[in-house]
């Protein structure tokens, strides 16, 4: 079984997610690392791009910074910092990138030294059910999970894209949350139960999610929780000092995902 | 003016060859799915097509000429020269032909909210005025660089009733507003309809900007025929992201005797940093929403681009021009900033009309080719907008101060 379906075995899992090379080389290293040792069941490397059409302000500045000083960095780079943080510790990884980033380095390259890396699964916004083909083959063969994205919008696609699913299944939840949480919420319950009648693979939700309170609310819906864009402002307002925060915050998130709701 | 062939594009896959598809965020899927069935469906209704037709001719203004160039003729020495005149349609540019269709299309698709990116300003002005006719809500995103380099037609925007948003994420040049542009199209799907400027982007834009554009050669080749009898020997148009291109080839692509070349902007030449050649220093890649050629670094990040022509400094180019250009069947060549500013002081000089900075790259390519070809033989050159906007940056290029 895939060790990303393992992550979300028998408890809820927390998934924080930082950009690669923010602030740098080493800080990436540490902050993944750190990440582990607050307890994350996955941890989400994003390689930065300089167009990520699918990201909000803070993860759009994450990767900004990422390429300020190199904007060639390469991708054997990061390869090389994944090398680094497997020396510390085994947490299960996956990249967050666009699909230009994999196409250019070569499918087969690409997730070979992903197989080689452990990194388990690739999250690509802007690779859609219907182009999956070209990578999904070769993936699979490297062991290499597409994780996919369903969101409240899906409607009668949702069926089509949790059936080919494998990993775990990436639950985006709307932007437009302010003011309308208990709609919002019940959305994506009908969500998750329809991803759920077609498949066993989990589901983690993510988007917008920054608060415990929220992170329990979102685990008693689906299995996960994803956190992004909180982890990079830690990253950014704490810079060397990020690691000891970003442990501290994935362990009371962690805490929250698998605690009761207070009603 | 005929009705406009809508179904001269028998592949209405989306793919070119491997150019093309949706690479796109699942948000958009399912809306970029009912716009392909729309556009399928309104390509083949009677009433659709009638009243793009009454749009085209009667607040378009066309058909567009199509113009003997005798003097240029006459001093280049060799082909013989027509300049299709897209220069003369309302708005000034090709690219009302696009705006009428995927405004007409958005209005039977009931949405009320049109939002474009815009570069220099001329797409964004072509979508204000649309909106405006049709009495719909607009927005356009548009680089904050340029928002500051254009205020003129940002002022413009405003006053046909339009909400500028400068974006000031990224690089904010073009680039960054297609990304604005399609990050608010994200978070409001229901009643909104984004107005893509070229034939770039997911499918069905590409089809459908070639679609509507392709009446720039369907009356070329008609009015042609009525002059001379023949086909052309060569089309040249300029190429940003390849809309007023495409449809300048669309019609020829299937007569082989008829040469296809794409302008593209070298700015500082091909070979520097500073160029927006994308054919021809690009490679595959996948980006705002689609597999085609870019530039870009060999990681994969997109870079900056540079021309002397706001409307050509996109560092993309539409999926179908990529399979073009792979296949042999239309040839692209770069046209550098001093070129280009030579071209349009000579048309202006020659012929009299002073012709957008874009629309001058293919200027400058026929001014090269002409000599060397027969005189029996024809060129058609489309002149995709006119050149007023240009005239200050041009003289400040040439060390002229001018008072505004
Ligand atoms: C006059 C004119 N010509 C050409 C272009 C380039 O666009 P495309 O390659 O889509 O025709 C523009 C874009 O703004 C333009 O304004």
């Amino acid at each position: 079984m895939s060790k990303l379906t393992d992550a979300f075995k028998n408890q809820k899992a927390f998934i924080p997610f930082v950009a690669a090379n923010d602030p740098d080389f080493d800080g990436t290293v540490n902050n993944v690392v750190a990440l582990a040792q607050g307890g994350a069941d996955i941890v989400e490397l994003g390689i930065p791009f300089s167009d990520p059409i699918a990201d909000g302000p803070v993860i759009q500045a994450a990767d900004l910074r990422a390429l300020k000083d190199d904007p060639d960095l390469p991708m054997d780079t990061i390869f090389d910092m994944v090398k680094a943080v497997r020396k510390q510790t085994d947490v299960p990884l996956v990249f967050l990138t666009y699909l230009n980033i994999v196409f250019r380095y070569g499918y087969e390259a690409f997730t070979a030294r992903c197989e080689g890396l452990g990194i388990e699964g690739l999250v690509i916004p802007d690779m859609p059910l219907e182009e999956r083909n070209e990578l999904e083959p070769i993936a699979e063969k490297h062991h290499v999970d597409l994780i996919p994205l369903v969101t409240p919008i899906s409607g009668d696609r949702i069926e089509k894209i949790a059936a080919s699913a494998t990993g775990f299944i990436y639950v985006v939840s709307s932007l437009g949350v302010t003011g309308e949480r208990s709609e919002f919420a019940n959305g994506l319950t009908d969500l998750v139960n329809r991803i759920r009648k077609v498949t066993d693979v989990p589901t983690a939700i993510g988007f917008g999610i920054h608060t415990t309170e929220q992170a329990t609310e979102m685990a008693q819906i689906a299995d996960g929780a994803i956190v992004g864009s909180a982890c990079v402002n830690i990253v950014a307002e704490y810079g060397r000092q990020a690691p000891a925060k970003l442990t501290d915050y994935t362990k009371q998130m962690k805490a929250a995902v698998n605690a009761n709701p207070v009603r | 003016m005929t009705e406009l062939n809508l179904k001269l594009n028998k592949n209405t896959s989306g793919r070119y060859g491997e150019y093309g598809g949706q690479y796109i965020p699942e948000t958009l899927m399912n809306e970029l799915d009912r716009m392909a069935k729309a556009y399928e469906h309104y390509k083949n209704d009677p009433e659709f097509k009638t009243e793009l037709h009454d749009l085209l001719v009667d607040y378009a203004n066309r058909p567009s000429l199509l113009y003997y160039a005798e003097r240029m003729t006459k001093d280049l020495g060799g082909a013989q020269i027509y300049l299709k005149r897209e220069d003369l349609n309302h708005t000034g540019a090709h690219k009302i032909n696009n705006v009428i269709g995927q405004a007409l299309l958005a209005k039977h698709m009931g949405k009320t909210r049109l939002i474009a990116e815009t570069g220099a300003g001329q797409h964004g002005v072509a979508t204000a005025t649309i909106a405006a006719y049709f009495g719909m809500e607009c927005e356009i995103f548009m680089g904050k660089k340029d928002t500051d380099r254009q205020k003129l037609n940002v002022y413009r925007m405003e006053l046909l009733g339009a909400k500028v948003h400068p974006v000031t994420s990224g690089s904010m040049v073009l680039k960054d507003a297609i990304n604005a542009a399609l990050q608010d199209w994200t978070k409001r799907v229901d009643d909104t309809f984004y107005l893509m400027g070229s034939a770039t982007g997911p499918h069905p834009y590409p089809l459908m900007v070639r679609d509507f554009q392709s009446v720039i050669s369907q009356e070329s080749k008609q009015q042609l025929k009525e002059k001379t009898g023949k086909l052309p020997d060569m089309v040249v148009a300029c190429v940003g992201g390849g809309s007023n291109a495409i449809g300048s080839f669309a019609n020829y692509i299937d007569e082989p005797s008829v040469q296809l070349v794409g302008a593209e902007a070298a700015g500082k030449g091909v070979e520097t940093d500073l160029t927006a050649a994308t054919v021809e220093r690009g490679s595959d890649g996948i980006f705002h929403g689609m597999k085609s050629m870019f530039l870009q670094n060999k990681t994969g990040q997109i870079i900056p681009v540079y021309s002397i022509s706001a409307g050509l400094d996109y560092p993309g180019v539409g999926p179908e021009h990529a399979y073009l250009a792979k296949t042999g069947r239309a040839k692209y060549v770069g046209i550098t900033d001093d070129e280009a500013v030579q071209a349009f002081e000579y048309i202006a000089k020659t012929e009299g009309i002073v012709a957008a900075i874009e629309s001058c790259h293919a200027v400058a390519y026929v001014e090269k080719i002409a000599p060397k070809m027969r005189k029996d033989q024809i060129i058609v050159c489309t002149l995709s907008g006119r050149g007023d906007k240009d005239v200050a940056s041009i003289a400040k290029y040439r060390g002229v101060d001018i008072d505004e």
